[in-house]
């Protein structure tokens, strides 16, 4: 009983991150967007300190606080930050359709449920089902990053396909802390390293749209 | 023999509680947005006057016009009479179906967009068209919900799924979140509340239901506005039933039960109705453009609830 409930409770916890996965593809304001990941961030921490919970895994905690403070409070707010600064476009210029967006979203959840199901017939229930999610979440930053052309949010689909991974690495047993610390502060770095570029971008052509950078690759010439 | 009882109490409950629910929903608004807000009891003293009054009909109206206000009263009257909301024991739980429920909430929709195009006034006609798209792209996802919900429980019926939820069989279940989720948009599209549709404007822009009704008077009047407070009493209960239906009577339940049973219910109705009324003054309306998203996602949350249901198979 007390196993099904722990069981059940980390599944809950995974879907509310995949949702909020789902809903930064749903948004089309920007602040909306960071808001949305910084919820999926603290989403995460839960389900980081619920595994540590429930694996007796104490150093899941500093996941746990590393998450929640980093990516669910610093990053948002220095996105923010940028934002304002740069005085960028306030809605959100996709590619592709959301309602289309969304519809792939969903597919590629089935396509990754169907993936990792089979491959790990002989991992423990929660294992799988937590792997599933996570590479859904991965997949659903991957299409946040190839559907969106600002930038900003550009790097928003990043950081949500790293938590995504974050989110397999802390439901598998036995991740050492040096990584997961060392994972943290390469985010910290991109994150710095984005913001330059950001900067650099919209000195350069006025605007942070990536489409005009295309004009300026060697092999169009 | 007390089913008979039972339902007869049940069919009198949602209509008399019904314009109740719409004025705390209104008075909890007007408190929030700063108002002082007539009492919960003004739509009461509303539908009073308006039988009172004399029945208005443009010279161009058919009998289509006349009748749309009562067969769309009795169709989402008889929904709202066959979900279970303070006891299971009902007589006619057993016709309850919720595919048949979703039909019956599509006769008073089409009725009421019948009788919009019916005058042929421009904004009926508009009024008309915006309900259909809404309806269309609403009926899928609740459709969804309902199979993702009978896929748990082996059963479409909301009495046995309300027991198969309070027998404890069941945990924490992503599958039902998911379609809980998806419910309450389906129910906010459906009821035409915001951030779809405004209920209480008289924008010409915005109106959707409005828009349908504008021509209407006197008794016909009290009649679609009855009908639309019973869909809103209907869905709060619909929620209430396949989500929350702790406290609720079940069969061979005694008068005890059936009390516990009928405070539980009034309980829930509060707490949805005061979350409505805080979620509505939090949230803006929306562009028509974006109706398709917000129930393309409605639609997609329950087919993920269907999925995750075969991931907790298959594991």
């Amino acid at each position: 009983m007390a196993q099904q409930f722990s069981y059940d409770l980390a599944h809950l916890i995974g879907a509310t991150v995949l949702m909020a996965g789902m809903g930064l593809l749903y948004q089309r304001r920007l602040f909306a967007v960071l808001n949305t990941f910084a919820f999926q961030a603290v989403a995460l921490a839960a389900a980081a300190a619920w595994q540590a919970h429930v694996q007796h895994a104490p150093h899941l905690y500093a996941t746990a606080a590393i998450a929640l403070i980093f990516k669910a409070i610093a990053v948002p707010l220095a996105l923010h930050w940028l934002v304002e600064r740069l005085g960028i476009h306030r809605t959100v210029e996709t590619a592709l359709s959301i309602g289309w967006t969304m519809i792939v979203g969903v597919a590629l959840v089935a396509l990754s449920i169907m993936l990792v199901l089979p491959v790990t017939a002989k991992a423990a229930a929660l294992t799988r089902e937590s792997l599933s999610i996570a590479m859904s979440v991965v997949l659903l930053g991957m299409l946040m990053m190839i559907t969106r052309r600002n930038a900003v949010t550009q790097v928003v689909g990043f950081m949500a396909l790293e938590n995504g991974l974050i989110l397999a690495a802390v439901s598998a047993k036995g991740m050492p802390l040096v990584v997961e610390i060392s994972i943290a502060f390469s985010v910290l770095v991109a994150m710095t390293v984005f913001g330059i570029f950001f900067f650099r971008i919209r000195e350069r052509f006025d605007t942070l749209d990536l489409n005009y950078l295309e004009t300026y690759r060697g092999d169009r010439q | 023999m007390t089913a008979v009882l039972w339902q007869m109490v049940q069919v009198v409950l949602v209509v008399a509680l019904a314009p109740l629910v719409t004025g705390w929903v209104r008075w909890v608004k007007a408190r929030l947005n700063g108002r002082r807000g007539a009492s919960p009891w003004q739509p009461y003293r509303d539908f009073y006057r308006l039988l009172q009054k004399e029945a208005v009909v443009a010279h161009s109206a058919s009998w289509v016009f006349r009748a749309a206000p009562y067969i769309t009263f009795a169709s989402v009257w008889l929904a709202a009479c066959i979900i279970p909301t303070f006891t299971t024991n009902i007589f006619l739980a057993p016709a309850a179906d919720l595919i048949a429920l979703v039909a019956l909430l599509a006769i008073g929709r089409f009725w009421t967009a019948l009788a919009g195009m019916d005058v042929g006034t421009a904004f009926g006609g508009l009024g008309a068209s915006r309900e259909m798209m809404i309806a269309s792209l609403a009926e899928p996802a609740m459709l969804m919900v309902s199979f993702s919900l009978s896929l748990v429980s082996g059963t479409t019926q909301p009495a046995q799924i309300v027991a198969f939820v309070l027998t404890g069989e069941i945990g924490i279940e992503v599958s039902l979140g998911l379609a809980l989720a998806a419910l309450f948009m389906v129910a906010i599209a459906e009821n035409g509340r915001i951030p779809i549709d405004n209920p209480a404007t008289h924008l010409e822009l915005t109106m959707v239901h409005e828009a349908m009704v504008l021509e209407y008077s006197g008794r016909h009047l009290a009649m679609v506005e009855a009908a639309q407070m019973v869909r809103l009493t209907l869905f709060m209960a619909l929620i209430a039933c396949l989500f929350a239906p702790w406290g609720m009577a079940m069969p061979g339940a005694g008068p005890v039960g059936v009390t516990v049973g009928m405070l539980a219910f009034l309980a829930k109705m509060f707490i949805l109705a005061t979350a409505l009324a805080w979620f509505e003054t939090a949230i803006a309306k929306m562009r028509v453009f974006r109706y398709a998203d917000f129930l393309g996602g409605a639609l997609l949350l329950g087919l993920l609830a269907t999925i995750f249901l075969y991931v907790s198979e298959a594991v």
